[in-house]
């Protein structure tokens, strides 16, 4: 558990080394206060559109540093030369695998407390209210989904050739399930077979990473969603992760190191 | 490169860019483009993203709870926003409530624990059903904005905004305002001349001002189809609905108005003439019968 540790922590260290985040971070910042100080109506307490804008900064924010740390985590140490000098210590291959996820899903839950600390702010800016339960959801979901995406990208890392290319492929993937993945089974009713089939497979196999977007829930103030179902839907995410960890462990097991 | 050579570049560069700048003005100008930024950089497709616009606030108004295309959307025809005014004929049929339907399967039942699921209105307290709280109705004003600076030809967008920061904002003189700069774009508008009559009806209580707007509406209304026949125009087609409707609203309007001022008989002509517009005429005739016989009754 040690080495799993060690290596997560040097991801950690790497990842806010990087300027991906600050720069992602300012431009949220900026973005979110430029709209916000925009006058509509002479009416100060007009908060919801620069809530959605936020959010949905804050989520592709967070999918570009997920998808592109992890892209690179493994090709990079091939490419330096220095994943075999790592798997000559006590260090197995599946260990490596589960520090570098670990560490691509911690660095990515600071970079989430740290957006989200931000939109709490500029919220109760305009509401003078500070639903810490609601946001605490949320921010729970949305680090399930990230642990969906840094779990298939590390798998991604290990099929396909370059960090550009895995990237790309997650990125249609990702956008592909959260903008109609719900709607998978309905656009296959309208199929023929064997579409028709093969539409309603993807639509049971795939993460449903779309539970986890609790956006307008946020943007619009609903109340809470019993926790047996936020509960569940974690427990659904981790499934999802340990089959893609799994799928990584299998492949980086009979792949070459050099 | 010497020191000197990149200040002389960059004072270069600037000239260039000024030049250039001042060659191009007159040379777009020739071209029809306007200082209307949108416009210029939408052109016609500007009111595709305008009706976008104007969805997103209705979606805001319902708080996210709204269909998608894949969904049912025929009780979302016409924005409840826009029905809730008054100011728009509704062609809305079907279940409002219930348009997503019975789950599909588990994965859809568990999802719909995690988005909007129930049919709220902003106005009325949206989701916390808390009606202290209906001036949240605030928040579909961005994307009405959005929508009227990307196409200020689209009238409704003016009447909506108009509507909700007189009734439930108390900002009657930005709702005048926006009705003004609504009449700038589509001068003599019968339905943006109707809602700024009823703010000087309604709020102001200028009954002269409500009845010169509403009849210069009526007068635009005759003037958009002077040739066509009052008969042909309010007959029940689907073609003429929006006609009819702001035929009615007008005619209606002006009755309440001249019975208001105890000027039974101009009330009575105003509610015939709403009458052929109206789809409840028996309603309308059994109001014309009270009044006439409140008219002949001795004082």
């Amino acid at each position: 558990m040690n080495q799993i540790f060690a290596v997560a922590g040097i991801v950690i260290k790497e990842l806010y080394r990087r300027k991906d985040f600050y720069v992602l971070f300012i431009v949220t910042v900026l973005i979110c206060l430029v709209m916000g100080s925009v006058n509509i109506y002479n009416n100060p307490d007009i908060i919801r559109y620069d809530k959605a804008i936020c959010l949905l900064l804050i989520w592709i924010s967070s999918l570009v540093i997920a998808i592109t740390a992890t892209a690179r985590q493994i090709p990079a140490e091939r490419e330096q030369r220095t994943l075999l000098p790592l798997l000559a210590k006590p260090l197995s291959r599946t260990q490596l695998i589960l520090g570098k996820f670990l560490g691509c899903w911690m660095a990515c839950g600071l970079t989430l407390l740290c957006f989200y600390m931000f939109f709490g702010a500029l919220a109760a800016t305009r509401e003078h209210e500070w639903p810490l339960l609601g946001y605490l959801q949320a921010i729970s979901m949305h680090w399930a989904a990230l642990g969906v995406v840094i779990s298939l990208t590390l798998l991604g890392s290990l099929v396909f050739a370059a960090p550009s290319s895995n990237a790309t492929i997650c990125f249609v993937i990702v956008g592909g399930i959260l903008f109609v993945g719900r709607y998978l089974d309905i656009v296959a009713l309208s199929l023929h077979e064997p579409w028709r089939s093969g539409l309603y497979g993807i639509y049971y196999v795939i993460p449903h990473l779309e539970f986890f977007d609790m956006r307008k829930l946020i943007i619009h103030d609903w109340p809470l969603i019993s926790w047996e179902y936020i509960g569940l839907a974690i427990l659904y995410a981790v499934g999802y992760m340990a089959v893609f960890l799994a799928g990584a462990c299998l492949v980086f097991r009979k792949k070459a190191v050099n | 490169m010497t020191s000197r050579t990149l200040p002389l570049l960059l004072t270069a560069l600037i000239v260039f860019c000024f030049g250039l700048a001042a060659w191009l003005q007159p040379r777009f100008q020739q071209l029809g483009w306007s200082d209307d930024f949108f416009g210029n950089l939408f052109d016609d497709s500007r009111s595709i993203f305008a009706n976008s616009a104007f969805v997103t606030a209705d979606e805001y108004y319902h708080s996210g709870y709204y269909p998608t295309i894949f969904d049912n959307n025929e009780a979302f025809a016409t924005p409840h926003m826009a029905e809730d005014t008054g100011a728009v004929a509704s062609r809305n049929q079907g279940n409002e409530t219930g348009f997503m339907g019975p789950p599909r399967d588990w994965i859809d039942a568990f999802g719909r624990h995690f988005i909007p699921n129930r049919h709220t209105h902003l106005d009325e307290g949206g989701p916390t059903d808390d009606l202290s709280k209906s001036s949240e109705v605030r928040e579909i004003l961005p994307w009405l904005k959005l929508s009227a600076e990307l196409d200020p030809e689209d009238v409704r967008t003016f009447t909506v905004t108009a509507f909700w920061l007189r009734t439930k904002l108390n900002q009657t003189s930005e709702a005048e305002q926006v009705l003004h700069e609504g009449l700038r774009y589509n001068p003599g508008n019968p339905q943006l001349l109707f809602e700024l009559g009823r703010i000087y009806f309604e709020s102001y209580h200028n009954v002269s001002q409500a009845r010169s707007v509403w009849e210069a509406a009526l007068r635009t209304w005759r003037a958009e189809a002077p040739d066509e026949p009052l008969s042909e125009r309010l007959k029940l087609t689907n073609e003429n609905f929006d006609n009819r409707f702001i035929f009615e609203q007008l005619q209606t309007n002006l009755a309440k108005l001249e019975e208001s001022t105890g000027n039974l008989n101009a009330a009575i002509a105003r509610w015939q003439q709403a009458e052929f517009a109206s789809p409840n005429p028996g309603e309308i005739q059994k109001h014309i019968d009270k009044l006439k016989s409140e008219s002949t009754r001795p004082s």
